[in-house]
């Protein structure tokens, strides 16, 4: 049965090479996505959108979760916020993806219209990834602030330290790897989700661009969302370009992962 | 107090300067432990706030309405509500069973058991390469299984449109036409419908069924296992009588975690179930889930339906709550149960 188990991943694998490949070239990076009867096309767009709003995600999540896991690491067990910041995350861990969409949906496409701007962009998908990355984030930078011997940080104190200079010069460089790997796993995941950019980021089919300057405020292409909508097209040419964004989709997740764990390992044996 | 000048001094208190930075930085972590608390609250919040035009216009008629029309604008989620409880429990059935099974055959190591006896027989278990084989073998299967986790849910939606659906299309009809009588086969699979989403559903979540249960096993202390061979039972009832039950809370966790995560899967339920507004419980029927139908509706909502969207995305959230709170609540107690047979 655990074989049996194993089958759907070969076969997704098998698929994702044999029809993915068919498609790849190098134009598939470079080019715009193709309209209703056009051939050929890429969706170089939607790989940097991909990489924008999980940058943006990335930027929001990072600081925000090492800086209350120091809190929670330093904390003692009776502490009362720490307790509930630590099973707030642990709530947002099992939160629906699509909810994050909905509350980046309600808070940055229609909420920030209050403040003369909002509507499907970059930055309101970049919110809503975040909030799926933060408890990821959060619970094993945690975990690996508190895997640093209490012997290292009590030199650092019994050198004349605060609690700031110990934790910045010896804990957190100490805990650094156990930290990376959480963000890389978070980014993964991030990556590869769909729900919350369908109503956040929404898509598009040109470049990140207004008038020749970056612009994070309009609808921004992604790739899983392109895998989406490319999906349930009728065309042939429309199906193949989504098999070829699955590949180098599940390639790029993994890629991540795999240096998750590389970086892991390293920090297990140091 | 006099500091002896001819020695470098490396330790030395700190300045107020240093002082000062140090009351900063902490007040700016206790700043952010607080946010992610607020986080939670404003989220919650937040989608309430959104849903209010919509809970005091529909109140409760709304969980018990049965269609869904803009134009007339009467809508209802009771075909969402049921559909997303019998995909997910259909994919908890298939999920669990395959689940529990690998990670009974993980944390035993059959792979690699087997493996060494072959080897045995050609005498070359000792050797230094192939000798490290049996435990390569059982860390590459863990490895795989976790990979399943691993792999995008649109990706799984994709596989499932052009591999899952013609694969079982003529199978299924086949039941239709022979078995149509059983009401769980009493429609005929046209595309899209339950039993793709749910098979797809069901490989989603085996992964969190198989690394929890797997942990659970191999935390039960070894004193238990030999208890049970020095009574004379063979593995297999070892396995069966001492081993799973011991571990069974665990395991009861995870399958109500993996609910949870089934409970709220979008993309893979949004490209599979059909999306029809029915209750049916025909495998074969389409139906349609709560998140496909935030998924599908949400970017050309209008003010009037993001009110009812956000209703319906509330009793998303309630459902997958309870879910989580009872799961985890699961887990805790059963490794504070196993706290005495150590």
């Amino acid at each position: 049965m655990t074989l049996v188990a194993l089958v759907p991943l070969f076969s997704v694998i098998f698929m994702l090479v044999w029809r993915g490949s068919k498609q790849l070239s190098l134009g598939v990076f470079t080019e715009l996505p193709p309209t209703a009867f056009e051939e050929g096309g890429g969706f170089g767009n939607a790989i940097v959108g991909t990489l924008a709003i999980v940058g943006i995600a990335a930027l929001i999540s990072v600081p925000f979760g090492i800086l209350g896991a120091i809190y929670l690491s330093e904390a003692d067990s009776e502490n009362r916020l720490a307790r509930s910041a630590r099973f707030a995350a642990k709530v947002l861990s099992g939160f629906p993806s699509i909810l994050a969409g909905v509350f980046a949906y309600g808070a940055m496409v229609i909420g920030a219209r209050v403040w003369g701007w909002g509507g499907f962009s970059a930055i309101a998908g970049g919110v809503a990834l975040s909030i799926l990355m933060l408890p990821m984030i959060l619970l094993t930078a945690e975990n690996a602030l508190h895997m640093v011997p209490r012997r290292m940080k009590e030199a650092s104190y019994g050198m004349g330290a605060t609690s700031t200079q110990t934790m910045l010069n010896v804990t957190l460089p100490t805990a650094l790897p156990g930290i990376l790997t959480g963000i890389m796993l978070a980014v993964a995941r991030a990556a590869g989700e769909t729900a919350p950019l369908l109503f956040t980021a929404l898509f598009s089919n040109y470049w990140l661009m207004s008038n020749g300057k970056i612009d994070l405020l309009q609808p921004t292409a992604s790739l899983a969302v392109l895998i989406y909508n490319f999906s349930s097209m009728p065309f042939e040419n429309q199906i193949e370009m989504s098999w070829a964004a699955a590949l180098v989709l599940v390639l790029l997740v993994l890629f991540m992962n795999l240096i998750g764990q590389a970086v892991s390992r390293r920090s297990i044996r140091a | 107090m006099e500091i002896p000048s001819d020695e470098t001094q490396i330790s030395r208190p700190p300045t107020s300067w240093e002082k000062f930075a140090d009351r900063v930085f902490r007040g700016l972590t206790y700043v952010f432990a607080w946010l992610a608390v607020l986080l939670v609250l404003y989220i919650a919040g937040q989608i309430a706030y959104y849903a209010w035009p919509a809970i005091q216009e529909r109140g409760p008629g709304f969980v018990t309405g049965q269609t869904w029309d803009n134009n007339r604008d009467v809508y209802g989620i009771l075909p969402e509500i049921w559909g997303t409880l019998y995909s997910s429990l259909l994919a908890l059935i298939v999920g669990t069973s395959f689940g529990v099974v690998a990670a009974v055959f993980l944390s035993e190591g059959f792979l690699g058991g087997f493996l060494y006896r072959v080897l045995k027989i050609f005498g070359c278990q000792n050797h230094p390469v192939l000798g490290k084989l049996p435990s390569f073998l059982d860390s590459l299967l863990k490895n795989l299984i976790e990979l399943l986790a691993a792999i995008p849910s649109v990706v799984y939606g994709l596989w499932g449109i052009f591999v899952v659906i013609p694969l079982i299309r003529e199978p299924c009809n086949w039941i239709h036409e022979q078995f149509g009588w059983i009401p769980f086969f009493g429609t005929s699979l046209s595309g899209p419908g339950m039993l793709p989403a749910a098979v797809v559903l069901a490989i989603m979540i085996l992964p969190t069924i198989t690394a929890i249960s797997r942990d659970a096993l191999v935390a039960v202390p070894s004193k238990l296992r030999e208890a049970a061979y020095g009574m004379g039972a063979t593995r297999w009832e070892a396995i069966v009588s001492v081993i799973i039950p011991t571990a069974s809370g665990a395991i009861f966790g995870s399958v109500v975690l993996a609910l949870g995560r089934a409970l709220g899967e979008t993309m893979a339920l949004a490209m599979l179930v059909g999306n029809a507004n029915r209750i049916s419980v025909s495998l074969f029927s389409p139906a349609n889930t709560l998140a496909a139908l935030l998924a599908n509706n949400f970017p050309e909502a209008g003010p009037k339906e993001v009110a009812v969207l956000m209703y319906a995305a509330l009793v998303l959230l309630a459902i997958t709550l309870v879910v989580n709170f009872i799961g985890a609540w699961l887990l805790q107690r059963a490794t504070a149960g196993l706290e005495g047979l150590r």
